[in-house]
């Protein structure tokens, strides 16, 4: 398996008008092609600000983050324009890379119909339920084909009931998909139900405390929450976030 | 999606709703011949000098009077023209400002006072520096009135274009957008209901330019009857161009809103 993603001894500190702060400090991790790793923290660890790293929309101070490959950035709303239907907000990416070949249009609307949204291609998105929303985000991150996935807490903001089912969703998308994800979150069921590896940050400036790799293979998030070794690793995971 | 059979509740609460509607219009237009016919009676029984007060008749007269003489719709002509013009080149120019100014930061922080200053200063104390170099003619009450409109119309859009959903900015970056694809994509058309309340606002203002305009300098308009008919004494002629006045801004204003309902029902669904 090679490495896609890598950060090594990443150091990055903010800047504003009343002084500075450290926000990551020494920060190394990598992640393989095809691999679910999910990254906790405490609040305000600096998690957006990796993502943001790993995305290349922030240079690091010191350090390096090194990828192969393009990436796909989803967010904690789902951000689709109310003024756009589905199907042009799916389209929105591949405008922007200026991909939108007949070909391309069409995989997307493929992958769009594989997911149970052909019915909502020409609705606009206040028509739509949250959870339904959110998988049309999914599917515009998906609609150029990125190798690696980042996701920005992406359940967040929907209410319990259709989080559980969201992830469900994305879990088997992105399993079926054969996508490498980047999971970032504050919710350690979320992590253990989802990724194949948790990292653990400090609180800031953050640093990798703790790395371990679930041994749950392909099984899906609800069913994992049922799985015996779940309550194990909440308690371990919940302790090293709370030391 | 009409649904043309209804409930025997609905059909009760859609009579009730029109049957409120009529009565308000019903008030309204009573309210409104209440106040000419008491204006008319204080004067015509001479409780009021019509000189001084006008009246609901002398005013229809001098209306007919200017009507029949071929300088009512010459006045109406010049303002109609002046207020246009002054809102369309304000409206334009107040677009193309903010989006220079949400363009470059830098741009934008240089000439924070400039505009700061300029809009809090009153317009008028420009009065006559404008008849020097626009001379007496329309064009320095066209300048007036773009003066009046532009700044608040450079100051509504531009804090419509840095109102953009950050998240949304990030999402577009995060796909590898260029400035001119978040704005053309995304800064836009998350503007337009500040454009149309823009438009909304500039309307007024462009009123209030011409007008404040023809005050100063003016050969011609409702304005120039206003302020002539206040100098020679002829109150019929103040109130006829005012009652004038009114009609044409309640006009303008019900075409705005036309065009906001075309406008934003193309934007919907």
């Amino acid at each position: 398996m090679k490495n896609i993603l890598q950060f090594q001894d990443v150091t990055y500190i903010y800047h504003t008008a009343h002084g500075e702060l450290l926000a990551a400090q020494n920060l190394t991790f990598r992640v393989d092609e095809g691999e679910f790793v999910a990254i906790i923290g405490p609040s305000g660890c600096g998690k957006t600000t990796l993502l943001s790293l790993a995305a290349g929309l922030l240079k690091p101070s010191e350090g390096s983050v090194e990828s192969r490959g393009s990436f796909g950035y989803m967010l904690q709303k789902d951000e689709l324009f109310p003024w756009r239907t589905i199907e042009k907000n799916i389209f929105l990416p591949l405008e922007v890379k200026r991909r939108h070949s007949p070909a391309q249009k069409e995989r997307a609307l493929a992958l769009a119909r594989k997911y149970g949204l052909g019915d909502f291609l020409k609705s606009y998105p206040a028509q739509l339920s949250g959870g339904m929303r959110q998988r049309a985000a999914l599917i515009r991150t998906l609609a150029t084909d990125p190798d690696i996935l980042l996701l920005d807490e992406p359940f967040s903001a929907l209410d319990y009931q259709t989080r559980l089912n969201v992830c469900e969703d994305v879990a088997a998308i992105i399993r079926s998909e054969k996508k490498t994800a980047l999971l970032i979150t504050h919710d350690i069921s979320e992590a253990i139900s989802l990724a194949d590896r948790v990292l653990v940050l400090s609180a800031r400036p953050a640093r990798v405390a703790h790395a371990h790799a679930l041994d749950f293979g392909d099984i899906p998030p609800l069913k994992r929450r049922e799985h015996p070794a779940f309550s194990g690793w909440f308690e371990t995971l919940w302790r090293e976030l709370n030391p | 999606m009409k649904n043309l059979t209804y409930s025997k509740e609905h059909a009760r609460f859609l009579q009730k709703r029109r049957k409120h509607l009529a009565l308000v219009w019903i008030l309204r237009l009573s309210l409104l011949a209440l106040l000419l016919g008491l204006w008319e009676l204080v004067t015509a029984c001479g409780w009021v000098d019509p000189f001084i007060m006008s009246s609901p008749s002398r005013i229809a007269r001098t209306i007919a009077s200017l009507y029949a003489d071929g300088s009512l719709f010459y006045h109406i002509g010049v303002t109609l023209w002046e207020t246009l013009a002054g809102f369309a080149i304000a409206v334009v120019l107040g677009f193309a400002v903010a989006l220079l100014l949400w363009w470059s930061e830098t741009l934008c922080k240089v000439l924070e006072p400039y505009i700061v200053v300029l809009n809090a200063l009153p317009k008028i104390a420009l009065g006559p520096l404008i008849i020097i170099w626009f001379g007496t003619g329309s064009e320095a009450i066209v300048f007036m009135t773009v003066l009046v409109g532009i700044i608040i119309a450079i100051l509504h859009m531009l804090s419509a274009f840095i109102a953009t959903d950050p998240n949304k900015i990030l999402l577009m970056k995060s796909m590898g957008a260029n400035k001119i694809q978040i704005l053309l994509k995304l800064v836009l058309p998350s503007s337009y209901p500040s454009l149309i309340s823009m438009l909304k606002v500039s309307v007024g203002m462009a009123w209030i330019g011409s007008i404040m305009g023809e005050y100063i300098v003016s050969r011609a308009g409702l304005g120039y009857l206003i302020v002539y008919g206040g100098q020679v004494f002829k109150l019929d002629l103040v109130m006829s161009a005012t009652f004038l006045l009114c009609l044409l801004a309640a006009g303008m204003y019900a075409l705005v809103v036309l065009l906001e309902k075309i406008l934003v029902k193309n934007a919907e669904h």
